[in-house]
């Protein structure tokens, strides 16, 4: 971008006029070059930022589908969100929101694709192809069929029981027992060939020779991972952790078939809550505001990955 | 370019055209019809198709737009909401659940109909809860019921003989349910004695099969009409969540574990009463659903192995028998502009041939009395008159806009009590501290 920028504005105008009209020009140049992007940035506007802002807005009403409510919507203030921090169910589907963030995102499906992608870079063909096959058909496979799979598989007469019991060992009811548990497993059993495959290609980008010449230098396996792979793909990590924690934090079919929340409450995490209030108690307003605290969640998260690991800067 | 030019200026003069079809035919008068039509329920599309050419014959000039809306119940009522909420597709005539018409009514969404059935000579045949399932808060009509459901006790009838319980089995009280399954329970180890519905896993089931069915065969209610208040307190209550402590903390249910999985109801109408694993099941008038040619669990022979007997009360207080019901309604939107003509269609699509055809074949309880005593639909399925029967005791649930969280709080009282963690008591007192919060404040609560 700006090596075009800087041939085109040296072939025009540079030669012979003096300088600060040059730099005017410079100006209406750019701004004359903007012209074409406006239709997207209208488009990104009315679609992107307008649903954003709108809930933003509606977190602050008592918008609700039925009953008095909706005669007409009112403005509440921050009445939402008091009664959220004021409700235990909210605060518990906070800390199951950020445990089933950092055990089936940030932990299972990042470390669990980066072993994978590394032990597939040293398999052989044979090998790389079943692996890679098995880990990836969870991943193109439909949300709810994955979810009713997971369902099947966790369940109390389910195939993970029957194969626990084959070795002599009696499964707890996995749904009921330790919900956070299986939708945790499930969770990284689905997202686990995203992050494989985004570390294999950027594993394929680590030059062999500077491993090699670590190697010659006499550094062992971990050492060469945490001195020169891990710093030399920093910047997919970043964009993997961020992909992941984002989609992670949308998760809800996955939860919603397997659970349903439940029992009780225990496995009730932001988007299921959220739901809940907005469409079984219909009350719009409050699960606006419960998606309002997610994507402020989420932006957190995003400022911490790019803050730590600065992609940026080489 | 040029092709893309044309084909985008064909398209653009293709939406116009269309566009202009739908909001011009102005000239015509159109009254939009919206129901659900979803998986197997393809009943209520199949009638309104009849009774639109039925109403289009009739009333020269006038035309009937169709609009199926393809969502279970729950996206359903979300549907039904946005469409309501703006005039430009708000419909005419609403396929409208008793559920929702209270909270419907007080959203400004329906018309009421007071004026229009005093001089409707068939609403005498209309029952009076019936007639008031229709009802707003605001004590105005706003849906005409189009046919309804019961609930009651099944069971299996070889189960209850052989664990010494006489057949025909009429209970007259609640110690008398606990006791067969007792029975059954030393009789028969490898048989669930007894099903109620209970906790968050089986929803709104668990609140109206449940606990509804037991607490309304009390002296007690969960809301006070005349008052409009919300009741806390009430020994009906607790005695309700001891009948649920007794069954699943005295071994007579099915496990916890069971209960609490989502697709308990699947398990227990196409597993548990087929194979004959449960003895005593309070559940709705609808299981033969399931057991009839092409069902989901299709069962010859379930007329023959099964028995109803009808809820006793708790202590055998008149009526003998209660019953809970939901079912649906026709309903016009306030938003109409031809308000008459969509009650012209309501009263053609409920005469007495139209609802007969209705409840025949979307196998619903009748509530038109003569509708309930016609040879055709008694005859439909040998439980029609049992269950039709217990229109006369059954109860509306009081849907307003906050029932929800209500019935929320009940599956978890519910919950609590047959895991375990509370007593009756301290469950009933939980509830009766998270009411105010879920029904809108202290004064909408009244402490017995």
């Amino acid at each position: 971008m700006s090596s075009t920028h800087v041939v085109a504005a040296g072939g025009r105008g540079g030669a012979t006029a003096p300088r600060p009209p040059a730099r005017r020009n410079r100006l209406g140049r750019s701004v004359g070059r903007s012209v074409p992007l406006i239709p997207s940035m209208v488009l990104i506007a009315v679609f992107l930022l307008g649903p954003v802002i709108s809930s933003f807005y509606g977190s602050f009403t008592d918008m609700s589908l039925t009953g008095s409510a909706a005669q007409g919507t009112k403005f509440v203030g921050l009445e939402n969100y008091v009664q959220l921090f004021q409700n235990p169910d909210f605060l518990q589907s906070v800390w199951l929101t950020v445990l089933f963030l950092v055990g089936s995102a940030i932990i299972g499906q990042n470390v669990l694709g980066l072993g994978l992608a590394m032990l597939m870079r040293n398999g052989n063909t044979v090998v790389r192809g079943i692996v890679g096959t098995l880990v990836v058909t969870a991943w193109i496979l439909p949300e709810i069929v994955a979810a009713f799979a997971a369902y099947a598989f966790f369940h109390d007469d389910g195939t993970f029981n029957e194969l626990l019991a084959l070795v002599g060992i009696h499964g707890p009811n996995w749904l009921y027992a330790l919900p956070m548990v299986a939708v945790i497993l499930a969770n990284v059993w689905r997202g686990t060939a995203f992050s494989m495959l985004v570390y294999s290609a950027a594993l394929f980008d680590v030059p062999e020779d500077v491993t090699e010449s670590a190697e010659i230098d006499g550094a062992g396996g971990a050492k060469r991972l945490v001195y020169i792979t891990l710093p030399m793909i920093r910047r997919s990590i970043s964009t993997n952790l961020m992909l992941t924690t984002l989609q992670t934090l949308s998760v809800f079919t996955l939860i919603y078939v397997m659970t349903a929340g439940g029992p009780g409450t225990k496995s009730s995490t932001l988007p299921i809550l959220a739901y809940q209030e907005a469409f079984k108690f219909s009350q719009l307003g409050l699960g606006t505001a419960i998606a309002t605290i997610l994507l402020v969640i989420g932006a957190v998260f995003s400022v911490v990955y790019i803050r730590a690991l600065r992609p940026e800067v080489d | 370019m040029k092709r893309i030019l044309s084909a985008l200026a064909v398209g653009v003069v293709a939406a116009a055209a269309l566009s202009g079809c739908s909001a011009g035919a102005g000239g015509d008068k159109v009254i939009k019809v919206a129901y659900q039509k979803f998986g197997n329920f393809t009943q209520m599309d199949s009638q309104m198709k009849s009774v639109a050419k039925q109403y289009e014959a009739a009333h020269k000039g006038y035309t009937v737009k169709l609009i199926p809306i393809q969502a279970s119940e729950n996206d359903y009522y979300t549907k039904l909401s946005l469409m309501n909420k703006s005039a430009a597709t708000a419909p005419d005539v609403l396929y409208e659940d008793t559920f929702l018409i209270k909270s419907d009514a007080s959203a400004g969404y329906l018309a009421p109909f007071d004026s229009y059935v005093k001089d409707w000579g068939d609403w005498s045949k209309f029952p009076d809860n019936a007639k008031q399932a229709g009802q707003g808060e605001d004590g105005k009509l706003y849906g005409i019921s189009m046919g309804t459901d019961t609930r009651a006790l099944w069971y299996n009838k070889e189960l209850l003989t052989k664990a010494g319980v006489p057949v025909p089995w009429h209970p007259k009280t609640w110690a008398d349910v606990l006791d067969a399954a007792k029975k059954v329970k030393a009789a028969e180890p490898g048989v669930t004695p007894i099903n109620v519905y209970s906790g968050k896993g089986a929803g709104e089931a668990s609140t109206m099969q449940g606990f509804e069915m037991l607490l309304y065969g009390t002296k007690d209610t969960l809301y006070d009409e005349s008052s409009k208040k919300w009741v806390a307190g009430s020994k009906g209550f607790e005695d309700s969540l001891e009948f649920i402590k007794e069954v699943y903390q005295g071994g007579l249910g099915p496990s916890v574990q069971d209960a609490l999985d989502p697709n308990f109801g699947n398990t227990v109408s196409g597993q548990l009463l087929p194979q004959s694993k449960l003895a005593i099941d309070l559940d709705g008038s609808w299981l033969p659903q399931n057991w009839i040619k092409g069902g989901a669990a299709a069962w010859s022979g379930w007329n023959s192995a099964m028995g109803e007997t009808p809820m006793p009360t708790q202590n055998g207080a008149a009526p003998d028998a209660t019953s809970m019901s939901g079912g649906w309604t026709l309903a016009v939107g306030s938003k109409s502009k031809a308000k008459d003509a969509a009650w012209d269609f309501v009263k053609l699509a409920l005469n007495k041939e139209n609802s007969l055809a209705y409840d025949v074949n979307a196998t619903q309880i009748a509530v038109r009395t003569d509708v309930a005593s016609d040879p055709k639909y008694v005859d439909a399925n040998p439980t029609n008159k049992f269950f039709s029967d217990l229109v006369k005791v059954t109860h509306f649930r009081p849907a307003t806009s906050v029932y929800p969280k209500v019935s929320n709080n009940i599956q978890v009282a519910m919950e609590s009590v047959m895991t375990g963690q509370q007593s009756p008591k301290e469950a009933a007192k939980t509830y009766d501290d998270a009411l105010p919060n879920a029904v809108g404040g202290a004064n909408h609560v009244t402490t017995k």
